[in-house]
């Protein structure tokens, strides 16, 4: 079976969800950041993440700031009015750094966000770039203490001979101030670019891992990790696939995944060994060796992995296609959905402008019903597990009126171009949306664009 | 000639309906056709080797940092004539020097 026409009846134009039945309607709902077409490179965003609650929002780029957005309390007044994302907490998380061993520049981009499960008051949140790991605390403050004794209220020394009674300090209400600090920062554990973190189920430890080695960490400890995967050859002239992203379970402590820019995707289990070079489970698909191309390898690699909500299957995402994969069932994916087929025909110029490489990501909905992945020309993929169905939204500022309804798009790869449809030559490819999010419990997702961040929502009747 | 010709276009027909079947080949020949001398394996470790290292190489860090100056300086032309008032005039003291990094500019996003 030819791996281009898989499945059988896939069109290359994509149908259309509309509404009806129980399809969710997607509607505007806010636009972060500016709206000139001068993207300065720091403003690129590379991280989007809700946290387990959904309540905020992190996004991270390429300067190496961190925004929070925080979802406002539902104002219940006006039940259509869903609630609206503000601005929290925004702090500088890493620095360009130079590598004085290599004479290579650290650079600042945030790779990952991840966020801890909320303990106390504060919320915790794990940031990454290519070389080191901090773990933030973002903290409230909306009192502070007033009446000191020896101090003036501005910090100024009083002269003790001026004082002549004693008061108690107390505490008095302030405006809320939201302050973020690094507590932890961890350190040269990595020789090579950190792809990816994940914070463990049990909430002590967490995984970084680089092109070739993953590293598990505790959280409380920064001087020293454990390194459990470790794929480098011993001559570097053996390398043939690097690691591209890893996972720990949502449930099990002691499972983890890693992809491969080979396609494979192996589970780990900590119990079997300390160093997991050895797989428990290797996940890959047969290859049709008649349909081998130049392409097919680097088509072929993961650019995301991610686990279900429920645990049980996993998602991966290639440069065309999305694949489910029971975790139970290693020989082939259960499910496949093409991202955008129309662009095997264009291999070809995607390789000579780099296009080929982009690193997409893809999410699942709260109740894992529903994937979501980003393509080019700013469109972006909800494929309906349950229904049998997909359709392609665009994040564009064409579309911002509020609550408006989010239109399907349809490419046309061939032939005779219908109205409303775009034709494969038209998409713009330096307009990728490569980071998406999904809020764990409701119908509200993120989409990150170049430089902005688009919010939208469920229709609310 | 009549003999030929039906075979010809037997070919044609084959090789069209791979060509149709299989978008990928078709690629693969128009990229072998503008770079001939592209090996046969593109995720060897040449590839590879290239993504480990990714951003340039600097030849120490005294490079790298008047790279990353003149980055700023094109960013921003306010600043640099901050800097052109001070010097020259008198010796400095610490109030008087621009902060290492004016450039730390908030997020857009958080606009």
């Amino acid at each position: 079976m030819c791996r281009c026409c898989y499945p059988p009846s896939c069109p290359t134009s994509m149908a259309g969800a509309g509404g009806g039945g129980n399809d969710v309607q997607w509607c505007f709902s806010q636009v972060k950041g500016a709206i000139d077409d001068d993207v300065a490179e720091a403003d690129i965003i590379s991280t989007v993440e809700f946290n387990h609650s959904g309540e905020l929002l992190a996004t991270g780029d390429k300067g190496g700031r961190v925004v929070i957005f925080q979802q406002e309390t539902e104002n219940k007044s006006q039940p259509q009015c869903r609630s609206e994302y503000n601005v929290y907490s925004t702090f500088q998380s890493h620095e360009p750094e130079f590598d004085y061993l290599k004479s290579l520049e650290i650079e600042e981009k945030i790779n990952k966000i991840r966020w801890l499960p909320q303990k106390n008051a504060a919320q915790f949140l794990l940031s990454t770039n290519d070389k080191t790991i901090k773990l933030w605390k973002i903290s409230e403050r909306d009192k502070r203490p007033e009446g000191y004794n020896l101090k003036e209220e501005d910090g100024r020394y009083r002269d003790a001979a001026t004082i002549t009674t004693l008061r108690v300090p107390v505490f008095r209400p302030m405006d809320l101030m939201v302050e973020a600090s690094p507590r932890r920062v961890f350190v040269n554990g990595h020789t090579y670019h950190i792809n990816s973190i994940s914070v463990n189920s049990d909430n002590e430890t967490y995984l970084s891992a680089d092109d070739l080695r993953i590293n598990l960490w505790h959280l409380e400890i920064t001087d020293r990790s454990f390194n459990v995967v470790d794929i480098k050859p011993a001559n570097m002239e053996e390398l043939t696939e690097v690691i591209t992203a890893t996972e720990f379970h949502p449930h099990q402590c002691n499972t983890f995944v890693y992809s491969s820019s080979k396609g494979t995707i192996r589970l780990c289990d900590m119990r079997a060994s300390a160093l997991c070079d050895k797989h428990s489970k290797l996940f890959e698909e047969p290859e049709d060796p008649s349909n081998r191309s130049f392409f097919s390898e680097i088509i072929s690699s993961i650019s995301d992995v991610k686990f279900s909500h429920n645990g049980r299957y996993m998602m991966t995402r290639d440069y065309l296609s999305v694949k489910i994969w029971d975790l139970n069932m290693e020989n082939r994916p259960v499910e496949t959905y093409q991202v955008h087929e129309y662009l095997r025909s264009k291999l070809c110029s995607l390789y000579e402008n780099d296009c080929i490489f982009d690193k997409f990501e893809c999410c699942w909905n709260g109740n894992d019903s529903v994937v979501m992945t980003g393509s080019y020309n700013n469109f972006f993929r909800m494929l309906d597990r349950s229904q049998r169905r997909d359709v392609t939204l665009e994040a564009s500022r064409e579309s911002c009126k509020p609550r408006q309804v989010l239109k399907p798009r349809r490419v046309c790869a061939g032939g005779k171009r219908k109205k409303d449809e775009i034709s494969v030559d038209s998409l713009d490819f330096n307009k990728k949306i490569l980071h998406t999010a999904w809020h764990p419990q409701e119908n509200i997702i993120a989409v990150a664009t170049t430089n902005n961040l688009y919010i939208f929502q469920e229709k609310m009747n | 000639m009549e003999d030929i010709k039906p075979e010809e276009t037997k070919v044609e027909e084959q090789k069209d309906e791979e060509n149709k079947v299989c978008p990928e080949k078709l690629e693969e020949a128009k990229l072998k056709a503008k770079y001939p001398l592209l090996g046969n394996k593109p995720g060897g470790s040449d590839l590879l080797r290239k993504r480990l290292q990714k951003g340039p190489k600097y030849f120490d860090s005294g490079d790298y940092n008047m790279a990353k100056a003149k980055i700023k300086n094109k960013q921003l032309p306010a600043a640099q004539t901050e800097k052109t008032e001070i010097t020259g005039d008198h010796i400095p003291t610490p109030q008087d020097l621009p902060q290492r990094k004016p450039s730390l500019v908030a997020s857009k996003l958080a606009g």
